[in-house]
């Protein structure tokens, strides 16, 4: 394996991101980092492409060009054992996608013991802990169609934080929730953050962004149009697009 | 006239249609004729026909269905995997295979299998005769499988897929407990009406002529119609497609509650 270029110890290094679909050009060059223990919130309009950035660094998009180095791994070195970079990050999906076939325990526990390599014993501890942690101990024997889609989603971190990942993305965790549930959420995501998880966050709350991000990062049109800190960005921000799409969210 | 008059009226045409093919059909029709041909005594009564029709035919109908099932449907997870390859000459070549064997009559594989390819290629097939009809089946059945897995797998959300794998899940792993498990669950109705299919399908095997105890239910019924104590009639016909009947209609309406309950579940 060739060594990866130096990249300064970030959690997540982004270099002249390039992404076509077809003829679409959606990301047009994009730098981004994210340090570690920082929460970085990524806002937006629809289709400026901020879904596509989360999903590139763990490559369920393949970038057309540009560099993506992970805990200093090079992700868009042919060579890099894909699954193992992605074990160690946890994703969380506005659709929840959950295994629908599997209980909760289940789905907390199958890539533990597949990719892991866990006892079936330890993954249960280590499930039965996370659950706690979301507020959802006692579910263990439900299907994910019992659940409501705020609990839903909370399983869907247990699961992603049952792999002890370096770092959890979310993208849009909350917009397909019933406003009622969306608080509930919430909470679990800052008390990730208070614990020093690295995390990047795709979000339409401008309230979580303010209150947990470290950073804010404006995106339009497949570019980062401004970034700082959130309560700057939100009170003051120095674009006119910036301004505009504040002006329509807040 | 107002249009309730002439709804009713309508309806009074139809039924009395009805009555009238019914009472030409009791007229004109010999019924003794039918009674002779159709329900000889002797063939419905204890000891007559149901012995062999049911401990040979269906017993082998039932044995022939369930191999050609269980191995066609071993053949369709593999052409669909291969259809769904991202290698394109796998897709090529599953593409080729199931539009090739659907393309054909199932008794014309059957035939070749049986008879032409033992010689051809000096096979001896495992199981005889029956053994190479029975591939010749499961070809055909694979084909036709493949597809609907195709469908069902396809059915599975994407968002399935990139959950595994973005848990680390290799792309083998994903297929075999995310994805296949998931699609095997919307493939049920129609696997089932397959099912169903291959039932009637095993009546092809007629045409291979093989050993007494190894016919399948047409085969006996059909040897029924010229010895035994119904020989000269049709009555072992009549009782045989009454046996596929109280095996494929419970089936079909399985199929029926089971699409009812998964259309609630969306
Ligand atoms: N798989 C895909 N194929 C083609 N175009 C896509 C695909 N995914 C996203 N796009 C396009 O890329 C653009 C950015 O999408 P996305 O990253 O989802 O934006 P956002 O998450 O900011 O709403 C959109 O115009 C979208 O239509
Ligand atoms: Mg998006």
């Amino acid at each position: 394996m060739t060594v990866p270029q130096q990249t300064s110890g970030r959690a997540i290094e982004v270099r002249d991101l390039h992404k076509y679909f077809g003829e679409n050009e959606v990301l047009k060059g994009i730098d981004f980092h994210v340090d570690h223990g920082q929460v970085v919130c990524v806002i937006g309009p629809s289709g400026s492409g901020k879904s596509t950035l989360l999903r590139c660094v763990n490559r369920l998009e393949d970038p057309t060009s540009g560099t993506i180095w992970v805990e200093g791994v090079d992700i868009t070195d042919p060579e890099t054992d894909l699954d193992q970079v992605r074990s160690r990050i946890g994703i969380v999906f506005q659709s929840f996608n959950l295994f629908p076939h599997m209980n909760v325990m289940r789905n907390l526990c199958i890539a533990q013991q597949r990719v892991r390599g866990r006892s079936k014993d330890e993954a249960v501890e280590v499930a039965r802990a996370n659950l706690a942690k979301v507020g959802l101990a006692g579910k263990e024997d439900a299907y994910p169609a019992h659940l409501s889609g705020g609990q839903q989603q909370r399983v869907a971190i247990a699961r992603a934080l049952s792999m002890d990942p370096d770092m959890m993305l979310f993208d849009e965790p909350t917009s397909a929730l019933d406003p009622e549930l969306v608080g509930d959420v919430l909470a679990v995501m800052k008390k990730l953050a208070s614990e020093g998880m690295t995390m990047m966050v795709v979000t339409h709350e401008m309230g979580f962004a303010r209150e947990v991000g470290d950073k804010l990062v404006f995106m339009d049109d497949g570019v980062i149009v401004e970034e700082g800190d959130p309560a700057e960005v939100l009170a003051n921000p120095q674009h006119e697009r910036t301004r505009s799409f504040l002006s329509k969210v807040l | 006239m107002k249009r309730t008059t002439k709804r009713k009226l309508t309806d009074a045409i139809l039924y009395a249609v009805l009555v009238l093919a019914v009472v030409l059909a009791g007229a004109l029709i010999d019924w003794s004729a039918v009674k002779a041909n159709f329900f000889d005594p002797a063939g419905w009564k204890r000891g007559g026909n149901w012995g062999d029709l049911i401990t040979i035919g269906v017993k082998n109908t039932i044995v022939y269905t369930l191999v050609a099932f269980v191995f066609g449907f071993g053949l369709a997870i593999f052409l669909a995997l291969m259809k769904l390859s991202p290698v394109a000459p796998y897709r090529w070549l599953a593409t080729g295979y199931i539009e090739f064997f659907r393309g054909l009559p199932a008794l014309i594989v059957i035939l070749v299998m049986a008879f032409g390819v033992p010689i051809a290629f000096n096979w001896q097939p495992p199981g005889g005769l029956v053994g190479a009809g029975l591939i010749g089946l499961i070809l055909v059945a694979g084909a036709y499988m493949a597809e609907t897995l195709r469908a069902g797998i396809q059915a599975v959300p994407k968002g399935q897929t990139e959950a595994a794998r973005s848990l680390g899940m290799s792309a083998g792993r994903t297929t075999l407990s995310v994805v296949l498990p998931q699609a095997l669950r919307i493939v049920i109705p129609p696997l089932t009406n397959e099912f169903v299919l291959l039932i009637k399908d095993t009546a092809l095997l007629f045409v291979i002529g093989v050993q007494v105890g190894q016919r399948e239910l047409t085969s006996v019924a059909r040897d029924l119609t010229t010895s035994g104590p119904t020989a000269g009639t049709s009555t072992s016909l009549i009782q045989a497609a009454i046996l596929y009947l109280i095996i494929t209609l419970p089936l079909t309406r399985l199929v029926a509650l089971l699409e009812k309950r998964q259309q609630r579940a969306r």
